[in-house]
């Protein structure tokens, strides 16, 4: 059984990650061809640099995800505050619309911000491009930033922000050195969920873009539909290994700071002594 | 204090405003445009002339709806094991475990489509595999297994990780007391597991099924031009060839009626499965 279960698995993780090395093995083909390993080269990775579509819409990406999640942190935290203080009701309301972005297929968020943004260019003469992009990535990424905060709001004692004041502090004050540390997990996964979310949205953005500003997947869409070339391949390595990076820094990260906070809670306790 | 309390409240409604305001202008508005655009001609006359004309294109709704059913199957059914096995293994173990099945998520999904049209191309590898053995080359791309396939290897970490988390949380001494009272292993998972993962099941089964049955990338790169489905008919009236927002809004509007009607029931299997088990 357990022999089983152990290959099972191992067949299971075969299935996802094959398709993903046999593209990382054929970037390093020196011939076109997708079956036959001909011999190692760097040369699609030159290319790829050298790539002017690609370069400028990866920096279009990045620019598009910085701004969207940082606007959509702010937004969302923000929003989350007036939500958690809101009467049941109410806050049912504001969190189910608050999920329709999530809910609804992909498809017909982009459809709907299309309309919108046809609408408004017509009436009030701007075209499709950076400032569509970024008004739609910030429409899908603050929802998931008020899904991480929210939580935080009712996990924490209500009783520490009106103690925090009845010992002197200012609201504002209090807000920053109660509330915020105990939320701030929260942002944070909020803030990366929603750059990790920009940066690989293509559904959203293929509706938003316009013709001039193209991110990174809209790129990609276009490759994968015109020419075939191993460019695609080293592009696709990239992104994993960055991927990998990131995951393996993310799960380092998380394990010291749940040591860390213990820790600092422990000093904050003695010094407030 | 109290008249602090009072102020917080307005501060607190004040902070919530401006997103209020954000998704009536981002979210609300733009569906209700599309509920206008689906019931009114160019002319912004009343009509359901739009609403009608959908039904023309019955076969690709349910050509969507079954690929994506079937594509639903398969994910739950290799990704039930896969939770379970996931639940039985070594503690320290268990973030690495879901880092690898989470990781491809992260990788592009045109990426990971274009990978297996690599794949599967009569010149492809498993082509070259085949051939090697002395079979094929079989049709692979282009076909509505394909298109399946795709659906299965984009959406199967969606349906893992929701099992995954409701499995974990299941007391390992209730599945104890079921074997001291006889159970044996099969007896265990389908009289105990199952039940008590029917959240994680229904969570996983809306989120392999919205996405799949609204793709249009999947169907346009492994399902070749004979495989329209729903979200290709939606994309072609709006950025393809055939222009028609009237249409395309029509069309969206009745996919989002399926994923609602799809979620509602879901929903109620959740619900009557607590009150079962109470």
């Amino acid at each position: 059984m357990k022999k089983i279960s152990k290959i099972y698995l191992a067949l299971i993780f075969l299935f996802l990650y094959a398709p993903i090395f046999v593209l990382i093995v054929f970037s390093f083909n020196t011939t076109k061809s997708k079956t036959v390993f001909s011999g190692f080269t760097l040369d699609w990775y030159v290319k790829l640099f050298n790539n002017d579509l690609i370069l400028t819409s990866l920096r279009n990406t990045l620019f598009i995800a910085t701004f969207a999640s940082i606007i959509s942190t702010v937004l969302g935290t923000t929003a989350s505050i007036g939500f958690s203080r809101m009467k049941r009701f109410q806050r049912s309301i504001a969190m189910n619309v608050n999920n329709i972005p999530i809910i609804n297929p992909e498809i017909v968020t982009g459809v709907s911000l299309m309309l919108l943004f046809v609408f408004f260019s017509v009436r009030m003469n701007f075209e499709f491009g950076f400032i569509t992009l970024l008004l739609a990535h910030i429409t899908f990424d603050v929802p998931y930033v008020v899904l991480n905060v929210m939580p935080k709001f009712r996990q924490m004692d209500p009783h520490l922000y009106e103690a925090a004041q009845d010992l002197g502090c200012s609201p504002v004050k209090a807000f920053f050195k109660v509330v915020m540390p105990e939320i701030m997990p929260g942002v944070l996964s909020g803030f990366f969920m929603s750059f990790a979310f920009s940066l690989d949205d293509f559904v959203i953005s293929y509706f938003t873009s316009g013709s001039t500003s193209q991110t990174l997947p809209i790129t990609i869409y276009s490759m994968t539909r015109r020419k075939v070339s191993p460019e695609i391949n080293a592009l696709s390595t990239i992104i994993f290994l960055v991927v990998v990076i990131v995951l393996v820094l993310k799960n380092i990260i998380e394990k010291n700071n749940q040591k860390k906070l213990q820790n600092t809670a422990l000093i904050d306790i003695e010094t407030e002594l | 204090m109290n008249q602090n309390k009072k102020g917080n409240g307005m501060l607190s409604y004040l902070t919530a405003s401006p997103y209020i305001l954000w998704m009536i202008i981002f979210i609300i508005v733009p569906l209700a445009m599309v509920a206008y655009f689906a019931f009114t001609d160019s002319n912004g006359q009343f009509t359901f002339e739009y609403i009608k004309s959908v039904g023309q294109y019955t076969n690709i709704f349910i050509r969507s709806i079954w690929l994506a059913a079937i594509a639903t199957i398969i994910c739950f059914l290799l990704a039930y094991p896969v939770a379970y096995i996931l639940t039985r293994l070594d503690k320290n173990i268990h973030s690495t475990m879901i880092m690898l099945v989470t990781l491809p998520i992260w990788m592009n999904f045109l990426l990971r489509t274009y990978a297996w049209m690599t794949l599967l191309g009569n010149n492809g590898i498993i082509n070259s595999i085949l051939g090697f053995i002395g079979l094929g080359p079989y049709k692979l791309l282009n076909t509505q297994g394909a298109v399946v396939l795709g659906m299965v290897y984009n959406y199967l970490p969606y349906m893992i990780l929701p099992l995954y988390t409701v499995m974990i949380k299941i007391d390992k001494s209730i599945l104890e007391a079921a074997q001291d009272l006889g159970c044996n292993g099969a007896q265990v998972i389908f009289r105990v597991v199952l039940p008590l993962s029917v959240p994680g099941i229904t969570s996983g089964i809306t989120m392999v099924f919205v996405p799949a049955i609204s793709t249009f990338i999947i169907s346009r790169m492994l399902g070749g031009g004979s495989n329209l489905l729903i979200g290709d008919l939606i994309e072609m009236q709006f950025l393809g060839n055939s222009y028609n927002p009237n249409l395309g809004a029509a069309i969206s509007l009745i996919l989002m009626v399926i994923v609602l009607i799809i979620m509602t029931v879901m929903n109620q299997f959740d619900g009557d499965d607590d009150k079962v088990l109470i």
